[in-house]
């Protein structure tokens, strides 16, 4: 009887693990498609096999030297210069409004805080075409080489604005980091002589490193993974473009047919280091997510 | 039904229980919110009348100095030595009326009417050529009248602080109180007032490039912004609510008002589907992935994670390539049947919307194991080990275990899931964008949600900004009731100690 038992066990364990591999082929295969095809060095522009018959760097070789059409390293300098200037203005106004709605206590505070859930309700892009027309309003995006700085043009700086200027509203993960800390921490430093303002820089920041961390890398990864927004006030200045944007000009009809493949290349280029950053800070994306559901 | 009856039920019946009892609770809920709305209004009023009955009698009880600072702002601060605050004051009014002289007044005056002056053309110097002379130009009059009337709200915020500052030091001046120095009121703002400090910047951010640019597309709205009326070319006026009776008058047979219900309908299935298959597979998964003596947890959930882990816009442009004639899985599937497979996956309107719904779960389960793992362990093990002994095999403790038990605990994320894709641009954007297209619609096409049909309207070939921006307020209403569900379903789920 228990022998049947435990063969009946390891038989429906070899049945799961079967059933996992076989998902999780399929799962990942795309992906193992995407950077096995970058680097191909068949000719032709769209793979003829699923498997590359000869492999080299060709496609990303192309992709750094052949920028006359589609300059998919200004791309990536875009990117990389606007994700670091909105990722230290939104961890800053991000942290600042969470501590004050968690650790203040002052007037309208619950007022502040529903305000800002029912303009998080409404769909984002509502917003965008708006906002495109405002920074058309103000000339911004017409600007060229800001602070005398080659390539600074108005579109980045816009998106910088954009992308750092809602981060405020995202305050929930972060209060709800700070409610955790104990307040009678706030209490006895207070009567200590210290003021809100060394509380927040001595006490409860240097607390608070992993939710630094979280706010920091999802502000990094924002710019790179958006695509609707940038698509708005990039509009046609290639020059300006986001690799999210520039990647999806790849598969247009005009570029389609020669530029598959360094699609590929770039996608892994863009790619690999969202994907490392994303499955560091992947606990922290759950206790987010589940935060306001199952805790309440 | 008593407490005791409840705890008695089973977990299926109990959320069914719960189920039937939130629409029969619905009506009551309903009114219950507008009342709160109604009191919160009332609540504003009055706070409004006493705000202004208190204005009236610091005005009467001031000097004259502070009756002089109620037009002259700052007044008051500086004869008492306050003087950089009262400068801090005066510069804010002389540069609000310098704002509404030279900008202000030239587009609030025109608000009502949104410009009046037509754009005509005139013969141009050399006689041969017809060259525009611009008229108003209604867009800008909208942006900048919004724009007027916030600088206005923020700037009646400063006086009436002002006036209260100004009352406050006569009054701590007529006490004998000492009068704070400048330098003590910014120490102020790094103690006592530090809320100030730490939310101004975010909230002018937020106040500019979100609540600005929402309170001008909900004007939108109520206008005739349409592909025929664009300026600086033509104006556009004020119509009230013609946009919302365009996107539900289906008698004419109005092809908006078809596009409208259709792309509603397939919407709402397509959040239906997207949101349980992702939900019961996940579960699924990550069940088989928990099980005792799997080992090798860690690959195994990194395997799908991965697939998150990356840009959705590269996965899913990747996907959109590989469903092609050519594609990656018409190669993969001729390659295993030995015969020439070319499927057009994304041509037809059924076959798009099933890869649609298949290719959201390749990208939607890793959130589900992500998410649910955590709470999967916590059910107790000993309910799995009963049934068992009681002759219950997989399916059916997952039925009576593991569904209702999730269901229970993740309501929420469920319809915040929901919500999410009613509003799932990529995945239908960047997969097909909107296709297969037909001539039915309006814009639009087989796959298209509401979403990515206001996205057509407005950067697509036409800019219908009124119709897009009457849709996006009623994808809000949607999503905004169903959020407040769920907020009330948390309330109650933590009140509830249901399976501890």
């Amino acid at each position: 009887m228990i022998k049947s038992y435990k063969l009946r066990r390891s038989l429906v364990n070899a049945i799961i693990y079967v059933i996992l591999a076989v998902l999780g082929i399929i799962w990942v295969s795309p992906l193992a498609y995407l950077v096995i095809q970058s680097f191909s060095n068949d000719p032709g522009a769209v793979p003829q096999t699923l498997m590359p018959e000869t492999y080299g760097f060709n496609n990303y070789i192309k992709l750094f030297t052949e920028t006359e059409s589609l300059n998919f390293p200004r791309w990536y300098i875009n990117t990389f210069v606007i994700a670091c200037f909105s990722c230290v203005i939104s961890t800053i106004s991000v942290l600042m409004v969470a501590y004050a709605f968690s650790r203040l206590r002052f007037k309208s505070r619950k007022k502040f805080i529903n305000i800002g859930m029912i303009l998080g309700m409404f769909p984002g892009f509502m917003t965008m075409i708006a906002i495109y027309y405002l920074l058309k309003a103000m000339n911004i995006l017409t600007l060229e080489g800001i602070f005398g700085i080659p390539g600074f043009d108005g579109p980045i700086l816009a998106l910088i604005i954009c992308y750092s200027s809602g981060a405020g509203l995202g305050f929930q993960i972060s209060k709800g980091f700070f409610d955790t800390i104990p307040r009678a921490l706030d209490e006895a430093a207070t009567i200590d002589g210290a003021t809100k303002n060394q509380i927040f820089w001595k006490i409860i920041l240097p607390m608070s490193k992993p939710i630094v961390v979280y706010t920091v890398l999802t502000a990094f990864i924002g710019p790179w993974t958006d695509f609707i927004l940038a698509k708005i006030i990039a509009g046609d200045k290639v020059n300006n473009y986001t690799v999210a944007i520039g990647l999806q000009k790849m598969l247009d009809n005009d570029h389609l047919n020669g530029w598959f493949k360094r699609f590929l290349a770039g996608s892994v280029l863009v790619a690999v280091p969202v994907t490392l950053l994303f499955l560091k800070m992947q606990n922290y994306y759950v206790e987010g997510v589940t935060a306001g559901g199952v805790k309440g | 039904m008593k407490y005791i009856d409840y705890m008695q039920l089973n977990p299926f019946q109990k959320f069914g229980y719960n189920f039937v009892n939130f629409f029969k609770k619905l009506p009551s809920n309903i009114a219950r919110f507008f009342k709160m709305v109604g009191k919160a209004i009332v609540a504003f009023i009055v706070g409004i009348g006493r705000g202004f009955a208190n204005y009236g009698k610091r005005f009467v009880k001031g000097d004259v100095f502070v009756k002089l600072s109620y037009i002259i702002m700052g007044v008051s601060n500086m004869v008492r030595g306050q003087i950089i605050k009262g400068l801090i004051f005066l510069c804010s009014e002389v540069a609000y009326i310098c704002f509404m002289l030279f900008f202000g007044v030239e587009f609030i005056s025109k608000f009502g009417t949104l410009g009046t002056v037509e754009t005509t053309e005139q013969l141009s110097a050399d006689g041969f050529t017809y060259v525009p002379v611009y008229g108003d130009n209604s867009m800008l009059i909208l942006l900048y009248s919004v724009l007027v009337i916030v600088v206005t709200i923020i700037f009646f915020a400063v006086y009436i602080a002002s006036t209260k500052s100004a009352y406050k030091v006569c009054m701590d001046k007529r006490e004998g109180k000492a009068i704070l120095k400048f330098k003590d009121e910014i120490k102020q703002f790094f103690d006592d007032k530090f809320h100030i400090t730490l939310m101004t910047i975010p909230c002018l951010l937020i106040g500019c490039f979100t609540v600005l640019p929402l309170i001008f597309m909900i004007l939108i709205a109520f206008t005739n912004y349409d592909n025929a009326h664009q300026p600086p070319g033509n104006l556009f006026h004020w119509v009230g609510l013609n946009n919302f009776a365009d996107l539900v008058n289906v008698t004419k047979g109005a092809v908006k008002a078809k596009t409208f219900a259709n792309l509603a309908g397939w919407t709402i299935i397509w959040a239906i589907f997207a949101t349980f298959s992702n939900y019961i597979a996940g579960m699924i998964v990550a069940l088989m992935i928990n099980k005792k003596g799997i080992k090798l947890k860690a690959l195994w959930r990194t395997l799908f994670v991965v697939v998150i882990a990356v840009p959705q816009f590269v996965s899913l442009l990747l996907m959109s390539q590989m469903l092609q004639e050519n594609g990656a899985i018409n190669q993969f599937l001729s390659l295993i049947t030995g015969q020439n497979i070319a499927f057009k996956f994304l041509d037809s309107a059924l076959s798009a919307r099933i890869t649609v719904i298949i290719v959201n779960i390749w990208i939607g389960i890793p959130y589900t194991i992500l998410i649910t793992s955590g709470i999967l362990m916590n059910i107790p093990a000993d309910l799995y080990e009963s049934a068992t002994i009681d002759g219950a095999g997989p399916v059916k403790s997952f039925m009576k275990i593991t569904l209702p038990y999730m269901l229970f605990v993740t309501t929420p994320y469920l319809i915040t899931s929901f919500i999410g894709n009613i509003n799932n641009f990529n995945v239908i954007y960047l997969l097909t964008n909107g296709g297969p297209t037909t001539e039915e619609y309006y814009n639009a096409g087989h796959t298209d949600i509401l979403v990515t049909w206001l996205f057509k309207l407005t950067m697509g070939q036409t800019h219908d900004y009124n119709l897009a921006a009457a849709i996006g307020i009623l994808v809000f209403i949607v999503c905004a009731t169903l959020s407040l569900i769920t907020f009330n379903l948390t309330k109650s789920a933590k009140d509830e100690e249901a399976f501890s």
